[in-house]
């Protein structure tokens, strides 16, 4: 019997990275799996105004390897650490302890069911989805974080990077005069004394966010969160309203956002909220519309907010509103600028519904534009036409 | 760099080799070779092998150890050990000399185990091994590469084989029949027994007919080498569809021993490492550092079974009650399910404190623990769970269902039913390979159900 022993090489080493292609086309699968499953991803997850390097957890269905196994709710045989009584628990079903297998040279044999990605990442996918032109993407996906400051006078007190070197130096000097020892130090042979700074020489630039007028936008998100919305149409709504927000991000660096939900009232909710209301009853649209009203007169001023308005509906509204409806959005247009209406109605939902479409479509305001978007393919077009009417129009002023 | 060289290990290997020979540990020549991490990780995604067909789910593998191993869910094993012939095992780099010390000994232990036991020997040709991987992976290579055909074809086909990779005969050593074998058990199986009273009684009509459909039928007896049935009997195959049915197969019959073995082989390494490093002397430093270490392999991972703890511990007790002549007749013969069936008493079953649990809402619960009304309901259970065992049996029993060439699988149920969803899919697999519709009997819930997959997509339904 003999033993060889082979030394560690750095050579061998380097070229090791033999998974390099196995990894990539396992990737490669998990992207197109999540690309599959994003309407159900975006649906779910909130992504409106959060930053792109923010990790979203997301269930894979299309990487998984199948083979005949047992069930799930299947138990097993554990090990305890001594002492172990029956009714203890010892776990969460579902995501179970490695079954006889663990240490040295053993695969795991757990299969992971989510995978986790950047909100970036999430993004790039769903307009990957969406079709997006490549051109545009790129203007979109620059999320403005960081705040322009301005300088605005100066102060004694403040963090050391803000310190004006200058000013601090002559406030020096002119105490020093002030004091008379600068004379005496420039007496031949003078004594010899220190003259070091006082904490009042100290002066710090001020520094103020920048809060230019013209940079401020609010983004009105209006839903009729009546009767249900499922997946497709939360998926639908929900890129609409991101697209909107990360348009207006790259034109304004103050962006509020407000979401509205009503169904025969309103009322101001999260992001959250706004995805998952879901009530029966009827609905009346000018009650949302009375609400964003009501909010943009309370805080966002017409004369110091750019306020892009749009509105997710799945077209029905109590006929005895329509006439209020239309005056309401009206009056919204006149505060916007930029009023949308959009009618989710993916394909195959009833059709006898009726429609807002026709009655806002004699609204007359040239700031107002109506889509209906019936399937994903309809968002980007559908964006297009709104944003187009943004262009021909002046903010009205107050 | 660690505090040792190369030279140093040659040393100690000495001196190791010493007790090996001494303790009667019977060995094929040792290769070790040293490595890093990263290496490392790359090995066990291919399942230690120097050379592997590429398919995706290495690649996933490996995420998922580096994962695992980056968030320090799991440490990297100390070491890594094929089996072949000579014996190759992986060393880390970046271990204490302590570690390697008790690294080499154990992989003495596993290289005894893979010389010695019976399943290893039927089943597994060791002086082969590394060069079978190799050409293995070169045909799929050739394959990818081959314009005719393409790395997305073959990744389809690999993803279906993959999935039925398991699903074949275990007990190695037995052989199989042959089909003329086969139909001469049938027939002896019909064959009226002699009857004393024959005279006296009126001669049953022989049901010629039933004998007749199962004499023709295929195959004759129900089948489990799902993969190798359907690469001899799919006409529509390719040569290289045939081939990587060939390559999966053989890939699992080199692993099933290991699955077969898990609890034994490891326990004996451990118990050997232990055994020699103790026979070495060791300056007290590495004394030290060698029992704490020895106790986080073989220590309770409580929720699961940790393999080197329930082994050393067994292999401990063997030697206590039946002298050492005993322990090296139990690594021959043995592998886990006759192993514990065996030698796993009562009273161990305590020690390790074991118990059944089961799902209850978001829970898993304790069901049965080892104690004197139960052990016996948490070994069965136990024994239903290791080696093989995990994997439901499933044999081929007609591969011309209503006389449409359709294939007919029934699950042999144990009381256990199948995931449906893994099911679902993986008949889909088997309907990919076999290219005609499949059907598989199983139970759910207690009743008989039949699952299909078939042009109309997946249906299941029960029969009773």
């Amino acid at each position: 019997m003999t033993t060889v022993f082979r030394p560690y090489s750095e050579s061998d080493a380097l070229r090791s990275d033999r998974s390099a292609g196995d990894r990539k086309r396992h990737r490669e699968k998990l992207r197109r799996a999540i690309r599959e499953n994003i309407a159900d991803i975006i649906a779910e997850e909130s992504i409106i105004g959060r930053s792109g390097d923010r990790i979203i957890k997301v269930p894979i269905r299309g990487v998984r390897e199948y083979r005949f196994t047992f069930g799930d709710n299947e138990g097993g045989v554990g090990q305890g650490e001594g002492d172990t009584q029956p009714g203890q628990v010892i776990g969460q079903s579902g995501r179970r302890g490695r079954r006889g297998a663990g240490g040295a040279g053993n695969r795991p044999g757990t299969d992971y069911y989510e995978t986790e990605i950047t909100l970036e990442e999430l993004v790039d996918i769903m307009f990957e989805d969406l079709e997006l032109p490549d051109l545009e993407r790129k203007a979109l996906r620059q999320m403005l974080s960081e705040r322009v400051a301005r300088r605005k006078g100066f102060r004694r007190q403040g963090v050391r990077v803000h310190l004006d070197r200058r000013r601090t130096a002559k406030a020096r000097i002119r105490r020093l005069i002030a004091s008379g020892k600068l004379a005496a130090l420039r007496e031949p042979g003078g004594e010899e004394e220190r003259l070091p700074f006082h904490r009042d020489d100290l002066t710090y630039k001020r520094l103020r966010p920048d809060v230019r007028e013209e940079s401020n936008a609010v983004v009105i998100c209006i839903m009729d969160t009546s009767g249900s919305m499922d997946r497709l149409k939360k998926y639908l709504a929900r890129s609409f309203f991101f697209l909107l927000y990360q348009f207006v991000c790259t034109k304004y660096h103050n962006v509020d956002i407000v979401f509205i939900a009503h169904h025969t009232h309103a009322t101001e909710v999260t992001e959250e909220e706004f995805f998952h209301k879901g009530e029966s009853g009827g609905t009346i649209i000018s009650s949302g519309y009375k609400k964003a009203i009501e909010i943009i007169k309370d805080r966002y001023h017409p004369a110091h907010w750019n306020i892009y308005a749009f509105h997710c509906s799945d077209g029905d509204n109590f006929d005895c509103d329509n006439e209020e409806a239309l005056r309401t959005a009206r009056e919204l247009c006149e505060l916007c600028n930029l009023f949308g209406y959009g009618e989710i109605k993916p394909l195959g939902s009833h059709y006898y519904e009726g429609s807002m479409l026709e009655r806002f479509r004699n609204l007359g305001a040239e700031n107002f534009q109506s889509v209906l978007i019936e399937r994903r393919e309809d968002i980007w077009p559908a964006f297009k036409s709104f944003m187009a009417r943004e262009r021909t129009v002046q903010p009205s002023p107050a | 760099m660690a505090e040792w060289s190369v030279a140093d290990l040659e040393r100690w290997d000495a001196r190791i080799r010493e007790k090996v020979a001494e303790f009667g540990l019977d060995v094929y020549d040792q290769e070790f070779e040293i490595c890093d991490q990263e290496a490392m990780l790359g090995f066990m995604a291919y399942h230690g092998m120097p050379a592997h067909y590429p398919h995706w789910s290495f690649g996933k593998a490996f995420e998922q150890i580096k994962t695992m191993y980056d968030y320090g869910v799991q440490g990297l094993p100390y070491e890594m050990v094929i089996n072949s012939d000579p014996c190759l095992a992986y060393l880390m780099r970046d271990n204490s000399l302590c570690l390697q010390l008790l690294t080499i000994a154990h992989v003495y232990g596993h290289n005894d185990f893979f010389k010695n036991n019976f399943h290893f020997r039927t089943a597994t040709d060791a002086k082969e091994t590394l060069a079978a991987f190799k050409a293995r992976a070169d045909r799929v290579r050739a394959y990818i590469e081959d314009p005719s055909i393409g790395a997305e074809e073959v990744e389809r086909f690999l993803d279906a084989a993959h999935a039925l990779a398991y699903n074949r005969r275990r007990d190695l050593a037995v052989r199989k029949l042959g089909l003329e074998e086969q139909r001469a058990r049938i027939l002896a199986r019909h064959r009226p027994r002699p009857d004393p009273f024959a005279h006296l009684v009126a001669p049953e009509p022989e049901p010629e007919a039933e004998l007749e459909s199962e004499l023709h039928r295929i195959p004759p007896e129900p089948e489990e080498d799902i993969l190798l049935f359907i690469r001899d009997h799919n006409p529509r195959l390719a040569e290289w569809q045939k081939d990587l049915l060939t390559i999966v197969d053989e890939e699992a019959q080199y692993f099933i021993p290991q699955i077969e073995t898990k609890i034994m082989n490891e326990g004996w390494a451990s118990f050997w490492h232990h055994r020699i490093l103790h026979a070495l002397d060791l300056p007290q430093a590495l004394q030290l550092e060698f029992l704490v270490r020895h106790n986080q392999v073989v220590c309770p991972h409580p929720g699961s079974l940790n393999p080197y703890h329930i082994g050393f511990v067994i292999w401990r007790d063997i030697e206590e009650r039946y002298g050492r002549e005993k322990l090296f007749e139990v690594r021959e013969t043995d592998r886990d399910t006759s192993f514990l069936r065996r030698f796993l008493t009562p009273e161990l079953m305590r020690e390790l404190d074991l118990f059944t649990y089961k799902p209850r809402g978001d829970h898993l619960v304790v069901t049965k623990v080892a104690d004197e009304d139960n052990w016996e309901e948490v070994k069965r259970e136990l024994l239903r769970q290791v080696g093989m065992n995990a994997f439901p049996v499933i044999r081929i029993h007609d591969a011309d269902y209503r006389g449409r060439r359709a294939l007919y699988l029934v699950h042999a149920h144990d009381g256990r039913d199948l995931d449906l969803t893994h099911a679902e899919k993986t008949l889909e697999y088997v309907r990919t390979l076999w290219g005609q519709d499949v059907f598989l009997e199983t139970r759910l819930r207690g009743k008989r159900a039949l699952m299909s997959a078939t042009g109309a997509g997946f249906d299941a339904k029960l029969l009773s």
